[in-house]
């Protein structure tokens, strides 16, 4: 096989409450899209509160590109149109009916179809939105041709799913997902592996596809350190990223001719008191999953991994990109002479806390700061977590003046927000790091549109 | 704990807006955040933060200057009772030392810290904690008879002129405690230099001139022994003359990630070439010195481990660093050897390389940048 691409820079940030690995069921009716996962769409409703859905049946497309579809996931009834400050939509409430009644896209062979079927397919379904793009990670523009395709069949994040498990058994939907996807470019697809830890055959047998192997702590899984790694944007390139559950559902759309938007997802943290894998579909409610199953503290529910997930209230729904809850401590909690205490069970990069001696320490970590916001101080930290030929310091403070040829020059088309996660983590001066770099592609995005 | 924070939780409104003391809220936030790491809880980005915030930083720091600052206090005792012929305990020593440092501690801390309050009280910021290094640095880098109204003043312009003016901590450009030293240096050069300040109270007989002094006028043979000035039992700033002092908070300050290790190590690097290439030239006595008596001489250990490695002053790139680092060691020595104005050239060299230090960065990232241009005009072709 290929040689393996060895991550040095990055950290594992060892967490309690890592799934087991059984894969439950989660009985529940309620389900949600939420427009808010979609970054930079601006949706137009099209349904109204009753009316009753399939799965498929488009639910809102995006304003500026109106053949991007967001479909049902479920069959039922619309319960709630959910609108926040200004009437921005927050959230679309469906109560399933339990019949799984689907629209027919029709079944066929992907490598019979062309690029505008297989495109138009995607599209009609509401499948297309998990094909998103780099730069910006926005949801893929159909009209462009990229330059490559990538897929990271593993996430290094703290307590994240292992896709192994996710795809056992699916290995021909899987195939079928990447033979739809092969039609889309006529540069490769990139299937990414973990050199040490990805053994599915699923993977390891796909066809069609060029199998990258990556060793190393996190990011090494994130998609972004791949392409860097593999084949780096250049400005106007274009290249398409999603994830195995992601080919899965194309795979399915092709097999089946509906959109079965089944999902696997770890429930994790130190907080869960079962933490284990559960079947169900896209954007199901958080409330059956936590309910009973929780320790009593107060806590913070995030749809996705600590380092990049949204916060969900009780009441709330599972991301659209999600495959992982995670429920950690809240830490609005004062702390007395925190910062000049020895610290035995704090977490820290920086060997100023006894803990760096234990490297396989499990945290309990909660969701306080920490400390207050200050200046950007010291220098050469973000380098210790950011593999990237970049320079991470440099190209934060382009975005924060909005420079737009220093953030071109340092290679803004190259990250997103994700990928600065870590340096976010274990900043000294608490800045919030991740908003920046969305601000920045946003802006680029904005500027070169 | 919890009657001190209901305590503090009663005062808090006050300070709040519209509360009675509004216009302290910066002070009140500053005393508030020293006794209790605060609530706040993330929003947006990562969930999970390190527990290393600028405090932890910077009372490392301030721990790593313990070690020269207790050997300094000695010294100072040393040195005073040896110049008048007196060999008593260690106590004595201890006492008249602390009897000349803390002073001068307490007066730049005083200064210092009065200024930072009123400048985040006036802008509304919260109150950086850089002056807890710089306040402790600017003494130990004092003669141990320097008047201390000139401390005062040294400080205060350190803090305004060299940090407040920029925008406060982690905006300026040179480093704030070489600021206040070479304010001092240059505006009463007779209270900074020569050969009657670096002991305190001096009998007047006793000769009482540096290492760096005597090879001003190549006085090799007053040279003291390298073991002493290792130890540090020499004449000088107060906590610049104990190289294994230095060495000590060296340890800590690389062992826990806080100092950078590549600055120290390209400025001993740095210092080493020059003085061996002046070896190499040897036209006259100060040049044949050993290189590494460089290294043990003068503000260069001091001035290695706590200032050139000042993150906010020094490049910021890792690679630039190591330029940064070099050229500090090499321009030093330089200094030292060719001018007879400046017996210590180490300050000098690192202010200079301060203000060098953003162009050293602009030529490393410029080199990333063509990278990625050429890389993109690869394709493009």
């Amino acid at each position: 096989m290929s040689t393996v691409t060895k991550i040095k820079k990055g950290l594992d940030i060892k967490l309690i409450g890592e799934a087991e690995k059984t894969i439950k069921d989660l009985v529940t009716d309620q389900f949600a899209i939420k427009p808010t996962d979609f970054i930079g769409v601006f949706p137009k409703i099209l349904v109204k509160e009753g009316d009753t859905v399939k799965a498929g049946t488009p639910i809102f497309i995006d304003k500026y590109r109106d053949n991007i579809v967001f479909t049902s996931q479920v069959s039922g009834t619309i319960k709630e149109i959910k609108r926040g400050a200004k009437r921005v939509l927050l959230e679309i409430r469906i109560e399933a009916d339990g019949k799984d009644e689907a629209i027919d896209f029709k079944a066929e062979d992907p490598k019979t179809l062309n690029r505008d079927k297989v495109i138009q397919k995607l599209l009609d379904s509401g499948i297309w939105p998990f094909i998103r793009q780099r730069p910006y990670s926005v949801i893929a523009n159909p009209a462009d041709i990229p330059k490559a395709i990538f897929i990271s069949t593993f996430d290094t994040a703290p307590l994240a799913p292992d896709n192994d498990l996710i795809v056992h058994g699916h290995g021909n939907i899987f195939q079928l997902g990447l033979d739809a996807l092969s039609q889309l470019t006529k540069g490769k697809i990139h299937l990414n592996i973990d050199a040490n830890a990805t053994h599915s055959k699923v993977f390891t047998n796909s066809k069609g596809v060029q199998i990258n192997q990556f060793s190393g702590p996190h990011p090494a899984g994130n998609v972004g350190v791949q392409i860097n790694k593999i084949d780096p944007l250049n400005k106007g390139e274009v290249i398409w990223y999603l994830y195995p559950q992601d080919v899965l559902t194309i795979g399915r759309l092709f097999a089946t001719g509906k959109y079965d938007a089944t999902r696997v997802l770890a429930l994790t943290g130190s907080e869960v008191l079962h933490p284990a894998y559960y079947k169900t579909k896209v954007g199901a409610a958080i409330e059956p999953l936590v309910k009973g199953n929780v320790s009593d503290t107060e806590k913070r529910i995030i749809s996705g991994n600590v380092l990049t997930g949204t916060k969900i209230e009780l009441d709330g729904y599972i991301g659209f990109y999600h495959s992982q809850v995670t429920i950690i401590p809240e830490g609005n909690y004062y702390e007395l002479f925190g910062w000049a205490l020895p610290g035995f069970n704090k977490f820290s990069i920086s060997r100023t806390f006894p803990t760096f001696l234990f490297k396989n320490k499990r945290f309990r970590l909660d969701t306080n700061y920490h400390g207050g916001e200050r200046a950007l101080v010291m220098t050469g930290q973000y380098e210790k977590v950011f593999p990237f030929d970049i320079y991470p310091m440099q190209l934060l403070k382009a975005i924060m003046v909005e420079d737009i040829d220093l953030m071109e020059n340092l290679g803004i088309y190259e990250v997103d927000e994700e990928d600065f996660a870590l340096c976010e983590v274990i900043d000294t001066s608490k800045t919030n790091i991740q908003e920046i770099v969305r601000k920045g592609l946003n802006l680029m995005r904005k500027e070169m549109s | 704990m919890k009657a001190l924070r209901e305590f503090v939780d009663k005062q808090k409104p006050h300070f709040e807006k519209g509360g009675r003391f509004e216009k302290l809220q910066s002070t009140f936030d500053a005393f508030e955040t020293f006794l209790f790491v605060p609530n706040k809880v993330t929003t947006s980005g990562a969930h999970i933060r390190d527990a290393i915030d600028m405090k932890r930083t910077m009372i490392i720091v301030v721990l790593a200057l313990i070690p020269p600052l207790l050997f300094g206090i000695w010294n100072v005792g040393y040195q005073h009772f040896l110049s008048h012929g007196m060999t008593p305990d260690f106590w004595p020593m201890i006492g008249f030392g602390l009897l000349k440092v803390l002073p001068i501690i307490i007066v730049s801390y005083v200064t210092g810290l009065a200024i930072e309050f009123a400048f985040a009280q006036a802008r509304g910021h919260e109150v950086n904690e850089g002056f807890l290094v710089s306040g402790m640095l600017i003494p130990l880098v004092m003669p141990p008879d320097v008047p201390l109204w000139m401390v005062a003043i040294a400080t205060a312009f350190a803090v305004i002129i060299g940090k407040e003016v920029f925008g406060g901590t982690g905006m300026n450009i040179l480093n704030p405690a070489l600021t206040a030293r070479a304010f001092l240096f240059f505006a009463y050069p007779s209270e900074m230099s020569g050969d009657n300040v670096w002991i305190a109270e001096k009998a007047d007989a006793y000769s009482g001139a540096t290492p760096l002094g005597n090879l001003l006028v190549f006085d090799v043979d007053k040279l003291p022994t390298d073991w002493s000035m290792f130890l540090g039992t020499i004449p000088g700033s107060i906590g610049e003359t104990s190289t294994i002092a230095i060495l000590i908070g060296a340890l800590v300050l690389v062992a826990t990630g806080i100092g950078s290790f590549r600055i120290m190590a390209s400025v001993v690097a740095g210092g080493l070439v020059m003085g061996l290439l002046f070896n190499l030239w040897g036209a006259n006595e100060y040049m044949n010195i050993p290189a590494y008596q460089h290294l043990i001489m003068g503000g260069f250990a001091f001035g290695t481990v706590y200032m050139a490695t000042d993150p906010v002053s020094a490049a910021q790139t890792n690679r630039g660093k190591l330029f940064y680092g070099f050229l500090i060691g090499f321009v030093a020595v330089l200094i030292r050897v060719f001018n007879p104005a400046y017996p210590e050239g180490m300050m000098l060299a690192i202010l200079l390389m301060n203000v060098f230090a953003p162009l050293i960065d602009h030529y490393v990232i410029q080199s990333n940048v063509k990278k990625r241009l050429k890389r993109a005009k690869a394709v493009a072709a």
